[in-house]
């Protein structure tokens, strides 16, 4: 090794110039290589940009892109006539859905960041953080399957006219599923917090929740706003969940005991049922998709937005 | 006012001249209430993940214990329950994962390696930053779209595992990178310097002293992303994962089913005796999901270091 170093200190009369090795050769394609490596992420998000865009295009050659967006009916996989491509119900009831699942795992993701960030004491908290983390990592297959089988049937000791499918049961599991994501994001945002304001505000005499609400949360709040902002858009986009427990009518209601349709649920049951390849139902496909991508996208957008520019510095 | 009125006023006055001797004020008791009743309502908040999880775990193992025996791991999906098994799905999702680990890992540390030892901090630095966390919050779905238009279409490689991997592989991508960002900027500044010291280039210092160090972190974010990958349904419906199958695949070209499909088709048929099929599966989904994951926490307990 000290060879070559000193190769190259000999190499450079005056100016250090780097002698054709094979060694140097290798550190100067390296890192060309590593930024061909870089650019598959760039090229997946062209790619899923590209592939939505050319089929939607040929959608919106055949519907009127206002009726798309107007319209309150949605019958795109019944025949001839019948069909009718208005994305209103699906949009309703993505967020019908999506605003269950809030009400569910807002306040209780808050109150768990809070406990864990606050009030937990070391121990406890080394056991809940992985029980959330395990939360978080089962798979939404096994939420729509807990949503059908367990959830639903027991909903329906309580409310008996409640439908088999259902947005409640689906907003409530879905709502269960985005708790992990609130709870560990805005803990982070509220563990940022320096201590030394915590203590500022306990020798004044503040008790722990006065410090929790009315310091911590407050200096946070960027940060949990922005976690909010990414569970609701993980929300929108997620499928299983809605897919096995929301049913398939595509209405326009904010009926919770309904069944009802979402964009994504849409999206599988076009998938899976047999429908020829170049058709119209094909191509509504990808307008659904893309509907979906456009909202998911915002949200992201807007989460990293509010979590960089109303970022305290501290 | 009356005086007497002024004089009910004072009175806090005189409190807190008692609460300065000790005793606690009324006021000071109710914030102090206050305190211990948040305390308790944010520990019960807590404690319904805990709950939700135990009860999950709970339901599905007394739905589906019964059903799981060797056979069960031997049968291909049929029509009758007595006679259905996972082969053709546990195959299934072997082989995609046997395609998606070495894709992922390459890829995602590349990437990795790029952004943190070699880009300067500038536009295109920042532009596939901000491309990498987007396309970690877009569906899951869209990208089974993309698979679907992309691998199943117009490289025409059809409803295959290598459709359906490669899928999952962009899925996963970002989560790999982050992860394998955050272990390799973990790695001490002071490691590198010696090594320059020492008078090893930059990929030397990067090959020898870097990725030694960052390793059991990225190894573990790789343990994790490819846990999420086994568990995912959505994309492979999209790139149209068979569900009757009664075969285990061949090639990365052969059709395919995998567990979270077989669970899928298993909880939307109405039949009882199906659910329990479903949930039987979805102790094997778990029990390979949560051995992953212990893994993960052993591998990142095991080689944590400390400078």
């Amino acid at each position: 090794m000290s060879q070559v170093a000193n190769k190259g200190l000999s190499a450079s009369g005056g100016r250090f110039r780097r002698p054709r090795t094979w060694r140097n050769a290798v550190e100067s394609v390296i890192p060309r290589i590593l930024l061909i490596c870089a650019f598959l992420s760039v090229i997946t998000t062209f790619a899923i940009l590209l592939t939505l865009l050319f089929e939607t295009a040929s959608f919106f050659e055949e519907v009127s892109i206002i009726e798309f967006v107007t319209g309150t009916e949605w019958t795109a996989l019944f025949s001839g006539d019948q069909q009718k491509f208005g994305v209103l119900p699906l949009v309703a009831g993505t967020l019908l859905v999506t605003a269950g699942a809030a009400i569910v795992a807002m306040p209780i993701g808050l109150a768990s960041a809070i406990y864990l960030s606050e009030y937990a004491p070391d121990r406890v908290r080394r056991v809940l953080k992985p029980v959330l983390e395990v939360l978080a990592g089962i798979p939404t297959i096994v939420y729509g399957f807990f949503a059908l089988t367990f959830v639903t049937p027991l909903l329906k000791k309580w409310i008996p006219n409640l439908d088999t499918f259902n947005a409640l049961s689906a907003s409530i599991v879905v709502g269960i599923m985005i708790i992990p994501l609130i709870a560990s994001l805005s803990e982070d945002a509220m563990m940022a917090v320096p201590r030394s304001i915590r203590h500022a505000a306990y020798a004044l005499g503040a008790t722990k929740l006065e410090v929790a609400l009315r310091v911590v949360v407050p200096a946070a709040l960027s940060g949990i706003v922005s976690s909010f902002v990414l569970a609701l858009s993980r929300a929108i986009g997620e499928t299983m969940i809605v897919t096995i427990a929301a049913g398939s009518t595509p209405v326009l209601t904010f009926n919770m005991l309904e069944s009802i349709q979402t964009m994504t649920a849409y999206m599988v049951q076009a998938a899976t049922g047999d429908i020829a390849y170049g058709s119209i139902q094909y191509k509504s496909l990808y307008a659904v998709g893309m509907t979906l991508f456009l909202f998911t996208l915002a949200m992201n957008l807007l989460a990293q937005y509010i979590a960089r520019s109303f970022k305290e510095d501290y | 006012m009356s005086t007497e009125e002024i004089a009910v006023k004072e009175v806090p006055k005189s409190e807190r001249e008692r609460g300065k001797s000790g005793e606690a004020s009324g006021r000071i008791r109710f914030r102090r209430w206050k305190n211990r009743l948040a305390h308790g309502v944010f520990l019960m908040a807590t404690l319904v993940g805990v709950v939700v999880l135990a009860l999950l775990l709970a339901d599905i193992i007394r739905k589906g214990w019964s059903w799981i025996d060797a056979d069960f791991f031997n049968r291909f999906a049929s029509r009758i329950p007595e006679r259905a098994g996972i082969k053709a799905a546990l195959w299934g999702s072997l082989w995609l994962i046997s395609i998606t680990a070495p894709l992922t890992f390459l890829f995602g540390v590349a990437t990795a390696i790029y952004l943190e030892e070699y880009a300067q901090k500038g536009r295109l630095s920042r532009f596939i930053q901000l491309n990498i966390s987007n396309l970690a919050g877009v569906p899951s779905i869209v990208y089974g779209i993309l698979g679907l238009t992309l691998f199943v279409r117009w490289l025409a490689f059809g409803q295959s595992v290598l459709a359906g991997a490669l899928t999952l592989t962009l899925l996963v991508l970002p989560i790999v990178i982050v992860a394998a960002q955050e272990a390799i900027a973990a790695v001490p500044q002071s490691l590198r310097q010696a090594s320059y010291a020492m008078g090893a280039t930059r990929w030397q210092t990067i090959q020898k002293v870097v990725l030694p160090y960052a390793f059991p972190g990225i190894l573990t974010g790789t343990i994790l992303a490819l846990s999420r990958a086994i568990g995912e349904t959505a994309p492979l419906i999209m790139v149209g994962a068979v569900t009757f199958i009664a075969f285990t695949p061949g090639s990365a070209f052969d059709g395919f089913t995998a567990l979270p499909i077989q669970i899928w088709n298993w909880t939307s048929q109405p039949k009882a005796e199906f659910h329990e099929l479903a949930a039987a599966a979805i102790i094997v989904l778990l029990a390979v999901l949560l051995s992953m994951n212990a893994l993960a926490i052993y591998l990142r307990n095991k080689f944590q270091r400390k400078v």
